[in-house]
């Protein structure tokens, strides 16, 4: 049960796949401006990687070394296109606000790392619980930083709004570079408290 | 027509650059940005994937995949398909086989060029810059001529983005930075500032400079409401002021 725990949760904190193993950041920063956004390309991104993660991990016998890169593509791309048609159909004010960010979930390492790391080693069951964990982390990442830039951009949460009538909006939070200070900031606060791990540059 | 590539050129070098503004191609941005000859090398096999991949895209989209594309067979029931929603699957499959394709031209014919350049070309499959280009190219509709230079200049501006960052942590290892910040929390800061130096740009537009020209109805509509205010100010003021501040 311990090692359930762990699969599960480590990705979420230590582990995390943004912060820690800087995967998958291209589409963390893009679509973060509003917490409505994030939230669901956080979901559509923990279905793929869960998805991709259980497809290949059964199939891990069957595929030849060489050309498993192209046979993960393919597995990624074919849940990908799932993912954006159900959105397109459900949710189709979001899907055009997220435009070619789903499309780009495709070529986001964490789901490309996980199969390679992860899927192709182990059994279906962790790799499912693996794939959750990641997805999880990532949606962590995501949520936080949509929080704070729509709190301080639009002084509202998820459209609900939660700052004074006195506060003044910050328009440079929705401004692409404040993703960047965001997640540099993320990036300092976790290795200082929780990793430790240091790099010399 | 001349005009109209030049403007799309510079607004994705630096309006729109892939990078700054979109935060496409990060993983290796970050990754590859440790060294001035890997940053170079990376930079220059983009611009050369892109500009190769997004007017082959162009092509599969206009002749395959897209409402009524497939007209040319002949066949009245091929005819009638939409096929656009394989879009993904086919970007995917053109970009890696090219990116192995293009390992094995330069292998053959430019040893030298392969032996800088090599490494990094498996990395460009999975690089989101390619892909994101060919994505934009398809929202936005490009034809064919403008996804040529449309893939070439959005390369660029990922070469300089990268570039630049390159030249920046060289400079940064001889500062004294914060413990937890070293490395990877400083590129982001950096970049973020990059990136607030590339807003700088985003007053210049570019498109409006091509569209005024054949609209001439438009102007005349919205005349009379900026004519109402100039009027309280005197002519020869005005001159003045201008003279002032040449």
């Amino acid at each position: 049960m311990a090692k359930v725990k762990d699969i599960l949760i480590d990705p979420v904190s230590k582990n995390n796949p943004i912060t820690y193993q800087i995967l998958g950041v291209c589409s963390a920063l893009a679509v973060t401006s509003k917490v409505q956004t994030s939230f669901v390309m956080a979901v559509a991104l923990t279905l793929v990687v869960t998805g991709s993660n259980l497809v290949i991990s059964l199939m891990r016998k069957m595929i030849p070394s060489k050309i498993r890169m192209i046979v993960e593509l393919s597995v990624i791309s074919t849940l990908v296109i799932l993912v954006d048609q159900v959105l397109k159909a459900t949710a189709y004010d979001v899907s055009k606000q997220l435009s070619v960010f789903v499309g780009l979930i495709i070529t986001n390492c964490i789901v490309m790392g996980r199969a390679e790391a992860f899927a192709l080693q182990n059994p279906p069951k962790e790799s499912v619980l693996d794939g959750i964990g990641n997805g999880l982390g990532y949606s962590a990442i995501l949520l936080i930083v949509g929080t704070i830039r729509e709190i301080f951009g639009s002084g509202t949460w998820a459209g609900l709004k939660v700052m004074p009538d006195a506060y003044a909006n910050n328009g440079l939070m929705l401004l692409p570079p404040s993703a960047f200070l965001i997640i540099g900031m993320l990036i300092w606060a976790q290795r200082t408290w929780m990793t430790k791990v240091f790099e010399e540059d | 027509m001349l005009v109209d590539y030049i403007n799309l050129a510079l607004n994705q070098i630096f309006v729109e650059n892939i990078l700054l503004a979109f935060f496409l191609g990060m993983c290796s941005y970050l990754s590859q940005s440790r060294k001035m000859e890997s940053a170079t090398g990376l930079g220059v096999a983009v611009i050369f994937v892109l500009t190769l991949s997004c007017p082959m895209n162009w092509a599969i989209r206009e002749f395959l995949l897209a409402k009524g594309a497939l007209a040319w067979t002949g066949s009245e029931s091929l005819a009638g398909l939409d096929l656009s929603f394989l879009g993904f699957i086919c970007y995917i499959a053109v970009i890696a086989s090219l990116v192995q394709l293009v390992e094995l031209v330069i292998d053959r014919y430019f040893p030298a060029l392969y032996t800088s350049l090599g490494i990094f070309l498996p990395l460009i499959t999975v690089n989101c810059s390619i892909l994101g280009a060919s994505l934009f190219m398809e929202e936005r509709g490009y034809k064919f001529g403008q996804s040529l230079v449309f893939g070439f200049s959005s390369g660029i501006g990922w070469f300089l983005a990268i570039v630049a960052l390159a030249a920046i942590r060289k400079k940064i290892r001889y500062s004294h930075v914060p413990q937890g910040l070293r490395g990877l929390g400083m590129a982001f800061i950096v970049t973020g500032l990059m990136a607030f130096g590339f807003l700088a740009f985003s007053g210049i537009d570019l498109k409006t400079v091509t569209k005024k020209a054949p609209e001439p109805a438009a102007p005349a509509v919205e005349a009379p409401a900026l004519e109402a205010p100039t009027i309280d100010i005197p002519s020869d003021l005005e001159d003045e002021d201008l003279e002032g501040e040449a």
